[in-house]
């Protein structure tokens, strides 16, 4: 891991993040960096924990939790952290689910729709276009609405179902956050990797705490590895952590 | 009639003699079992061992060499580079998901028993052509296979290579290769060392999977291949995820004094061999052994090849805490035998020997000296004179053709499938440049980031024609492509497929490749430091092409001084490093315009290869370049095809007459040449470094707008003192970029839905 710079001061506060590992989990390590990186104080939470207070966010990182033999996080949801994670959430603590974590979000039912396969039936690794629809959350005040973002993908179900009900309350509440579009930012069925329900990439819940998105954030924060829209995401929890906006701070959506 | 049990097993019979006369007596079953799988080609290498001490294996940078799990490299700053790579072809013919999941499976293993972690994959492929269904069958199947194991265990697959050729079709070539990091201070190494240690069982439970799995890896495959289904593994990625973790925190703590993974032969050879380079030996009890089946007999649980099963021999204080690890991620840990100090490898069930003998006999399997024999096709194939094919009309339309055949076409379709970003360090990404860089968080400093360079190369096609040649060529080519990024090769690990070593004619291709690999490594200066032999690839009688596949790891002192093999700025020169001659032998342009598999392969100098390395290794160290792109199969055409759609911009070309044919000009595949681009003010500092260098070089453009552009200047020569007004410029190629585009991204994805719909 990269080395501290000597700069920071002890009595600096930062903002503390837990990465949960699951078994199979593979995005804990990269979370953890970028985190990092972003100037955040990042630990690791075992999956057997049964207490996640005291972190400023929680984050699910990526990867394939117990294998996602049968349904992807349909087994992590079992898990004792996520009873923890669920209390953390109802407490209004901030969650951010990426990739295999939004699919754990799901199935734990802190979000709403489910995961299928990609419509093209193959794991799709790549760097997409999000548009940002929603620029007043705590995962994306540092974004301007409409913001065009570029991150990785890398995912075999990714493709968001909700029902037709389900999709009109999402809408009415601002709760997409990312949809897939092209680097105009124009929401194409050509710009959508996975066949994901109106383009969706990325939902919170109605109360703006919860954030489950497929693409990954933490990819894209260094300059070295080609891109750095992945900032913007950690930014905002910076900039909502730093503006007081912790857990009870009035998370929900205006 | 029954046959011999040994010769059912694979054992010819004056080996089972030889057997009898060690021993002393007939063996057991199990025993006979053991020496099977342990004197098979692909445990034992009886036939590669000898003609294999010709690799140069050493360098200032080497700290393990040939003869363990994987090699080892310093890489400076207290961190070490770990690599090897490996066949699971047989078991992919078979069952392409599987064969292929569990390939990676296992070179994984060979990567974290050393103590490193693995960082990064990359696969060499070859089927046969891809029109065929039984062909996209397997490589749909293989694909998704290694996509399915290396995505789940979050290791990125960051290069590769594919190809398509008919000596492939019935047995494909699936060679995967595993890097990992790690520091110097933390090598483990499989030696069953300290006799009374405790020898442990870890990861999963032992079925009856894959037995003899090494056997059938050693024989040709027939139409009773089929039958072999139950010798390929299953693998279990998410199983194997917790054996990485649980493994490198035992090594990390100390508390091991040899681990060591079971691959082929399972714990047969993993005890063997441990137990054989520590000069020890072990007592193992089978009843002790986690099995997830019931009456499984000694011979099973000895040969089984079920996955995600490491040894590890630990002090007896230590076994409980290396249990509690191992716990922790839900995985078995298990003592099941000791070291001892007599030699032999004693298998016990419910306390009753099965099996006695001596470690060191089944570790050495007997080594033959083949008889070499030239091929008689050598001389027919050298004989034909591509100077005899009529000359295209059109070389838009060659052009366009050869850009759309799999081999060359982009090959999006297969690394789109991979996660190559997971870990966060890919800083080149498949398809951008002609190697893959990784940053190597350990070392370097934001900013200033110290990165390591991969690549997989071997053209089959070469070695058909010429062995020695083409595996020359396949190192040359790796330590370009790692030249043309800006890195320093630091060592070779290699996979060499070849047919039966019992033919004298494909003997002769085995040694003559390895001849022509040490000679190019000795000449570069690239140590061999692991590798894998694979004979036995034929199916009914037809062999693959002989294809030493090279895998390369460079280092990068600056990852941000990375060259790209994309066209930048509209403007920038584009200049060849290095001279073109009429190499057509084995060119895709001979096989795919004219259906041609002839000649003799591209002239290879190792002087002047190394000396455009080397020059195109200062430029882009000094920040000279904006692209840089190695001229290989399809010739300067076809590369400056590539770094214009890699780069989204045209070029306009204009090169200077020679007495060679046109189409000789565009698609030759001379070898030691490198397209670079660089903004006009650059053109004097590299054109110094060529000469430095004694490079040859040659201002052949500019970069620019939406056309790829290609004109020969006819008549006097650049520098005729009677002007510019006797030149004609012929147009060879004018050709859109999206044109150029859509024919040479989407085409393995056409071939693969072809005839899904049954429409179009």
């Amino acid at each position: 891991m990269s080395g501290g710079s000597g700069m920071d001061m002890k009595s600096m506060k930062k903002m503390k993040v837990g990465v949960v590992i699951f078994p199979g989990s593979n995005c804990d390590h990269d979370c953890y960096h970028a985190a990092q990186v972003m100037g955040m104080e990042a630990e690791y939470i075992w999956h057997a924990a049964r207490d996640v207070s005291g972190f400023d966010c929680i984050i699910l990182p990526g990867g394939f939790s117990y294998g996602d033999y049968l349904r992807a996080g349909a087994v992590a949801r079992f898990s004792p952290v996520m009873e923890a994670v669920t209390k953390f959430a109802e407490r209004g603590g901030l969650v951010l689910g990426i990739c295999n974590g939004f699919q754990i979000l799901l199935e734990a039912g802190l979000l709403p729709g489910a995961m299928m396969r990609n419509r093209n039936l193959k794991f799709i690794c790549k760097t997409i276009h999000l548009r940002v629809e929603n620029a007043g959350t705590p995962f994306t005040g540092a974004c301007t609405p409409g913001q065009v973002l570029a991150v990785p993908i890398a995912h075999g179900e990714g493709n968001y179902y909700i029902d037709p009900e389900g999709l009109r309350e999402l809408n009415a509440n601002k709760q997409v956050v990312f949809r897939y579009c092209d680097s105009h930012g124009a929401v194409t069925d050509e710009a959508n990797p996975n066949g994901s329900c109106d383009n969706i990439a990325g939902i919170i819940n109605r109360e703006g705490n919860v954030l489950g998105m497929m693409p990954h954030p933490e990819r894209c924060v260094e300059r070295v590895l080609g891109g750095e829209d992945g900032r913007f995401v950690f930014a905002s929890l910076l900039k909502h952590w730093s503006q007081g906006g912790g857990c009870d701070a009035g998370c929900a959506l205006a | 009639m029954q046959d011999a049990p040994w010769r059912e097993m694979g054992l010819k019979d004056h080996e089972y003699e030889r057997i009898v006369e060690i021993m002393g007596r007939e063996p057991t079953y199990t025993e006979l079992g053991m020496f099977s799988a342990m004197w098979s080609e692909h445990c034992g290498y009886k036939h590669s061992k000898s003609t294999l001490k010709l690799f140069p294996t050493k360098s200032e940078r080497v700290l393990q060499g040939p003869g363990e799990n994987a090699g080892i490299v310093d890489i400076g700053g207290g961190m070490a580079l770990v690599m090897k790579m490996e066949s699971h072809n047989h078991p992919s013919a078979i069952e392409p998901y599987q064969g292929a999941a569990t390939g990676i499976g296992g070179i994984l293993r060979d990567i974290f028993t050393m103590g490193a972690r693995p960082v990064a994959l990359l696969d060499s492929l070859r089927f046969g052509d891809l029109s065929n269904d039984k062909v996209k069958y397997l490589f749909d199947g293989v694909v998704s296979g290694i996509a399915g194991y290396g995505n789940c265990i979050g290791v990125p697959t960051v290069a590769g290579e594919v190809y398509f050729e008919e000596p492939y079709t019935r047995n494909p070539l699936v060679n995967v290769m595993c890097v990992g990091i790690m520091k110097t201070s933390e090598i483990a190494r499989g030696v069953a060392a300290g006799v009374g240690n405790a020898v442990m069982v870890i990861g999963s439970k032992t079925g009856r999977d894959g037995i003899h799995g090494a056997t059938f890896a050693s024989v040709e495959l027939d139409e009773r291949s089929e039958e072999r289904r139950p010798a390929v593994q299953v693998g279990d990625p998410f199983t194997e995820k917790l054996l990485v973790e649980a493994c490198l925190e035992i090594i990390r703590s100390g508390y091991v004094v040899g681990i060591q993974d079971m691959g082929a032969a399972g714990l047969t050879s993993s005890t063997v061999e441990m137990a054989a380079r520590a000069g020890t030996g072990m007592e193992i009890e089978l009843s002790l052994v986690p099995r997830r089946e019931e009456g499984m007999t000694p011979y099973e649980i000895m040969l089984s090849e079920s996955q995600e099963r490491m040894v590890a021999v630990v002090e007896p204080d230590k076994v409980d805490k290396v249990r509690e690890i191992f716990a922790r991620w839900g995985l078995d840990a298990v003592v099941v035998g000791h070291v001892t100090g007599d030699g032999l490898m004693r298998v016990k069930e419910n306390g009753k020997v099965v099996a006695e003998i001596p470690a060191k006999i089944l570790a050495e399997a007997p080594v033959y000296n083949p008889e070499a024999r030239r091929p008689a096709r050598i001389d027919e194939l050298h004989a034909f004179d591509p100077a005899t094919l009529p000359e295209p009309q059109d070389y838009d339309e060659v052009l366009m053709e050869l850009i759309s055949s799999p081999s060359i076409a982009s090959k999006e379709w297969v690394y789109e499938q991979y996660d190559y970003m997971v870990r966060t360090n890919t800083a080149i990404v498949p398809g951008v440049a002609d190697a893959a860089v990784l940053r190597v968080k350990e070392l370097g400093t934001p900013g200033h980031e110290v990165g390591i360079a991969l690549t997989v190369d071997c053209q089959g096609r070469y070695c058909y024609l010429d062995p020695y040649q083409g595996a020359a060529i396949a190192v040359a080519e790796a330590s370009r492509n790692l030249a043309c990024v800006g890195a320093e090769p630091l060592a070779i690990t290699d996979c060499l497929n070849f047919g039966n070593p019992e033919k004298p004619e494909m003997f002769w291709e085995f040694q003559e490749s390895v001849k022509g690999m040490a000679d190019a490594c000795r000449k570069l200066g690239i140590p061999v430091i692991s590798g894998n032999v694979s004979f036995y690839n034929e199916a009914e009688g037809v062999a693959i092409y002989p294809t030493p596949v090279v895998g390369m790891a460079g280092l990068l002192p600056d990852v941000g001084l990375t060259v790209t093999q994309g066209f930048k700025t509209e403007g920038d020169l584009i200049v060849l490093l290095g001279a073109t001659g009429p190499d057509m032998g084995g060119s895709d342009y001979l096989k795919v315009i004219h259906g041609v598999v002839a000649g003799r392969p591209p002239r290879l100098d190792l002087e002047a290869e190394s000396r455009v390395q080397a020059c195109c290794r200062d430029a882009a160290r000094r920040g000279l370049l904006s692209s840089a792109h190695d001229c290989a199969e399809g010739g300067l055409a076809v590369a400056l095809t590539e770094s214009c759609i890699s780069g989204g911009v045209g070029a306009h070309i204009a090169l200077r007459d020679s007495d060679m044919r046109h189409d000789f000009l565009l698609f030759s595949e001379s070898q030691g040449r490198i397209v670079v681009s660089l903004p006009e003010k650059n053109l004097g500092e590299l054109e110094g470094l060529a000469r430095h260098h004694g490079v040859p070089f040659e201002v052949i453009g500019r970069v620019g707008g939406a056309r790829l552009v290609m004109r020969v200047v006819e008549g006097a020569g650049n520098s005729d003192p009677a002007g510019p007004g006797r030149f004609q410029m012929r147009r060879l190629i004018d050709l859109g970029l999206r044109e150029l585009e859509r024919a040479w991204r989407t085409s393995i994805a056409r071939h693969m839905t072809d005839g899904e719909s049954g429409s179009i």
